[in-house]
């Protein structure tokens, strides 16, 4: 596959610019940690590791400039030094796809619009990226948002940008939001809860003093026959002692609520945020759906030997299921959601798109907002699916 | 008045009665404004300094109807400015002569309230403290928190992305939001986000926001809401210098502390406050710092000792923490009446609003009183300080012949001084009309470009609130031109693999 490797936003537009005067296609590419999500393509592509580094980081201003093509792990090594944090609590998709841990550059992790467990209360990517600069498609560089935690000039492109999995420019610097990293964290636990339990149960929990900043059901099944409910408390310690004793008594319904230990706590989080109960998936899929209909959306694929589990409250369901498309978008759709397919075979993603399909004027609305950008298509590489319907 | 609005459509204008009658036949009754009297109440938003009644104003109260009245205006090519209690401070809602202004007050109605999934489905027009009235029996609230709550719409938040003094711990309208229902200035009618956080194609949603009625009219709004925190303290900081606030407000943060609010007041705030109020504030201090925690009473103790011993490491003479919820808000009743107490040192004031990164508090200030002095105009500074948002009130009198023209231009200089030292024009009000012609300051001409081809997309006309924002009205054939590199071969030293 051919490969173009800039390293100056110079190069970076030129390269832009002749593809798309040629009529060519480019993906933009960091680590490749998520290469395998969308349908099988042939396009050459844009590596953005020729970006790397640190820009302007000062801790007190809670923001730090870095170049996209940065790894995240050097990233949040970085920021942990100084007591901070990225609070989306982003993730390496490297494991999913059999890659080694510490592929995945701040880039990539902001296209896909990467966030964790603190996802639930802390925001998702699109919260914490304050301004960039990029070239679009039409060959130029521009910049969007700014370097401050407070802005409202202009369009919010980094909004768009988020998310946007490279189809709108190519993100050459980013200024992210960072906070401090919380001094105690703290795991409260339920055990042997069924789905829709442990729904009220984090409903509940979410609804009251305690502020518990991640919520998440294990299942039985993929978690060795034992089911957890856990909820994540973190801040000062006299804070994180006293909201951890108000869950007790509001959740005795349900059933004892023990302190984990943390080492064991800390291990099933990460497990949770890099999805490793479904890690044998042949089929791997991602629902998002207001937090109550989490529980019906695993209802409908019980009877086809699917395995799941959620996170955000219930709001993010991951799923094993291997049966139709249909079935699992249309039960995503009626609980007020949509189906990301994350992991499949080759074959299944060759005819299935990865993101959910939206609703007719949303998408061309959508293919409206990217010929904005890049009017000859040259980010369309055949990855979405909808490529076709949109040109 | 300096601003200059594009030019009205003579031929509109003609055409004035058979418009009005259009939209009496789409909106029947009471909901169409035609009268010149009736109009005046129309004629600015809270940015009064810029005025212009509207051709017409009209007042539907169903989604139906917003779709038919803006699918006709794009049909016969008339303008449409969107407005919701019209509190804006940057103009957003400032009418068009040859335009209708589409007023959503009537969509008053909140629609679902779902304690389960933890949010509020709302019509725009409902108040912002309307949301957080409507959940707090119950325990929630609705976080952003503008000073204009009990008159600002949800849908005008949504416009203008709107913050408040919590958005440092809390985040703007933009990262409380979930979905909205928009229709296009076409009238076509779409459902952007929903109840859940992700979306599932590309964040448009996130561009509505705080779109300054540009891009869409908002019909329906879907809000996160919060449990209320169990408490909150404030503490109240005199500082000898601006440096040393300014060094405290740094190590609260390093220290880990993210205050729900963190406000400064220069001496001349203290002073004017202190005068109209009359609530203890220090008077012998360059600075103030009011510096408000919440969340459990353990949590609140703990950390407010903290901030305090902070504050006297870093010098502070006074560090009064409250001693009860009563003392809590006479805190805050000066740094509120802020605003209104200028009113007893000058006739009229303009507020800016720029953001800066911190650590160049002093500097900025140094250099805006260089620039009072030259402009022969006294400043006074309010600060969100927490995040950088700065509230400079620029004192004049328009009773005298070129003062709003001096204080205007004041003003610039302060904006361009903030985007210099690394910040932006606008925090939390908007670019409206106050701004738009200093946005060449902070964006190049490609950076306006990106920004006006999302316009196109949505509103290729440019009907839906023209001359807000863009100092430049491009046609959008003309933005949709290919940028050229004359000729030249792409890099030749590109390395290839």
């Amino acid at each position: 596959m051919a490969s173009l490797r800039p390293t100056t936003p110079a190069e970076l537009a030129e390269a832009v610019g002749a593809a798309a005067a040629s009529g060519g296609r480019l993906e933009i590419r960091g680590g490749a940690s998520k290469a395998a999500i969308g349908a099988p393509r042939e396009a050459a592509i844009l590596d953005m590791r020729g970006f790397t580094g640190v820009v302007d980081y000062d801790p007190a201003e809670l923001v730090l400039t870095v170049r996209a093509g940065t790894p995240l792990a050097e990233i949040e090594r970085m920021v942990a030094r100084q007591g901070q944090m990225l609070a989306f609590e982003p993730w390496d998709h490297g494991n999913l796809f059999g890659w080694p841990e510490g592929r995945a550059t701040i880039g990539g992790v902001i296209a896909a619009g990467v966030a964790g467990p603190r996802r639930l209360t802390a925001g998702g990517a699109r919260d914490h990226l304050l301004g960039f600069k990029a070239v679009s498609g039409r060959g130029e560089a521009f910049v969007g948002g700014a370097k401050v935690v407070k802005n409202v000039t202009g369009y919010d492109l980094p909004k768009l940008m988020a998310g946007s999995w490279g189809r709108l420019a190519a993100i050459h610097e980013l200024s992210l939001k960072v906070l401090p990293r919380p001094r105690m964290q703290a795991t409260m636990v339920l055990e042997g809860l069924e789905d829709a339990a442990a729904h009220a149960a984090m409903a509940r929990a979410m609804g009251c003093h305690a502020e518990v900043s991640a919520a998440a059901h294990l299942p039985a099944a993929v978690n060795d026959g034992r089911a957890l409910t856990l909820l994540r408390l973190h801040g000062f310690e006299p804070s994180v002692t006293a909201r951890c004793a108000v869950l007790p008594g509001l959740l005795s319904e349900h059933g004892p609520v023990g302190l984990m230990e943390t080492g064991e706590a800390d291990a099933l989080w990460r497990g949770i945020r890099d999805v490793e109960p479904l890690a044998d998936a042949e089929t791997l899929w991602r629902v998002s759906v207001p937090p109550a209909g989490g529980c019906t959306v695993a209802a409908t694929l019980a009877p086809h030997g699917a395995r799941w589990f959620f996170d955000w409250a219930g709001g993010l369901v991951w799923a094993a299921f291997d049966g139709d498309a249909a079935v699992i978008r249309g039960a995503a759709e009626r609980a007020g959601g949509h189906a990301m397919l994350v992991r499949a075979s080759e074959a299944m993603r060759a005819v299935v798109s990865f993101q959910h399909p939206r609703a007719a004027g949303v998408m061309a609305l959508e293919r409206r907002v990217r010929r904005a950008f890049d009017p000859t298509g040259v980010f369309e590489t055949g990855r979405y699916l909808d490529e076709a319907d949109a040109d | 008045m300096s601003l200059v609005m594009p030019e009205p459509d003579q031929a509109v204008l003609g055409r004035r009665d058979a418009i009005v009658a259009a939209l009496q036949a789409i909106v029947p009754g009471e909901g169409v404004i035609s009268d010149p009297d009736a109009l005046r109440p129309y004629e600015s938003d809270a940015l009064t300094a810029y005025r212009q009644p509207p051709m017409v104003v009209v007042l539907p109260e169903r989604v139906e109807q917003v779709a038919a009245i803006l699918a006709w205006c794009h049909g016969e090519g008339v303008k449409v400015v969107p407005r919701g209690s019209g509190t804006s401070l940057s103009g957003g809602a400032l009418p068009l002569a040859d335009g209708v202004l589409l007023g959503m007050s009537r969509f008053n109605r909140i629609l679902d309230i779902d304690y389960a999934d933890r949010i509020v489905v709302a019509q725009p027009g409902v108040t912002n403290l309307a949301i957080t009235r409507a959940v707090e029996e119950a325990g929630f609230y609705y976080a952003p928190d503008p000073s204009s709550q009990i008159a600002c719409s949800i849908g005008g938040n949504v416009a203008e992305n709107s913050g408040g003094v919590h958005c440092l711990k809390y985040g703007l309208t933009t990262n409380n939001v979930l979905g909205v229902e928009l229709v296009t200035m076409e009238g076509e009618v779409l459902r952007l986000g929903g109840r859940q956080l992700d979306p599932a194609g590309l964040d448009l949603l996130g561009v509505i926001v705080g779109s300054e009625g540009l891009l869409g009219v908002v019909t329906e709004v879907t809000v996160r809401i919060l449990p209320r925190p169990e408490t909150a303290r404030a503490v109240l900081l005199g500082f000898p210098s601006v440096e040393s606030a300014g060094q405290c407000v740094a190590d609260v943060i390093a220290e880990g502390i993210i205050p729900a609010g963190m406000e400064l007041m220069d001496r001349a705030a203290v002073h004017a406050a202190e005068a109209f109020v009359q609530v203890g504030y220090p008077l012998d201090v360059e600075a103030l710092l009011i510096v408000e925690l919440d969340g459990p009473a353990a949590e609140c103790d703990h950390l407010i000792e903290a901030v305090a011993a902070i504050a006297r490491a870093n010098g502070a003479g006074t560090a009064r923490v409250s001693r009860d919820e009563a003392e809590r808000l006479a805190f805050w009743a000066g740094r509120k009446a802020a605003f209104p107490a200028m009113g007893s040192l000058a006739p009229d004031y303009l507020c800016m609003d720029g953001t800066i990164p911190r650590r160049r508090l002093p500097e900025v200030l140094r250099r805006m009183q260089q620039l009072s002095d030259a402009h022969g105009l006294a400043v006074v500074n309010v600060f969100h300080a927490g995040d950088g948002n700065l509230h400079p009130l620029i004192l004049f009198d328009t009773n005298q012949p070129g003062q709003l023209e001096t204080a205007e231009a004041f003003g610039n200089d302060i904006l361009r001084l903030c985007v210099e030292v690394g910040g932006v024009l606008t925090g939390e009000h908007g670019v409206g009309v106050e701004k738009r012609d200093l946005m060449p300051a902070m964006f190049g001409e490609v950076d306006l470009a990106h920004q006006q081809r999302v316009k196109c997309a949505f509103d290729p006309m440019l009907l839906l609130n023209p001359g807000k924002v863009f100092p430049t009205l491009h046609r959008c054939a003309e933005l949709g031109r290919m940028h050229v590199h004359h000729g030249q071969l792409p890099h030749p030293d590109l390395p290839r693999f």
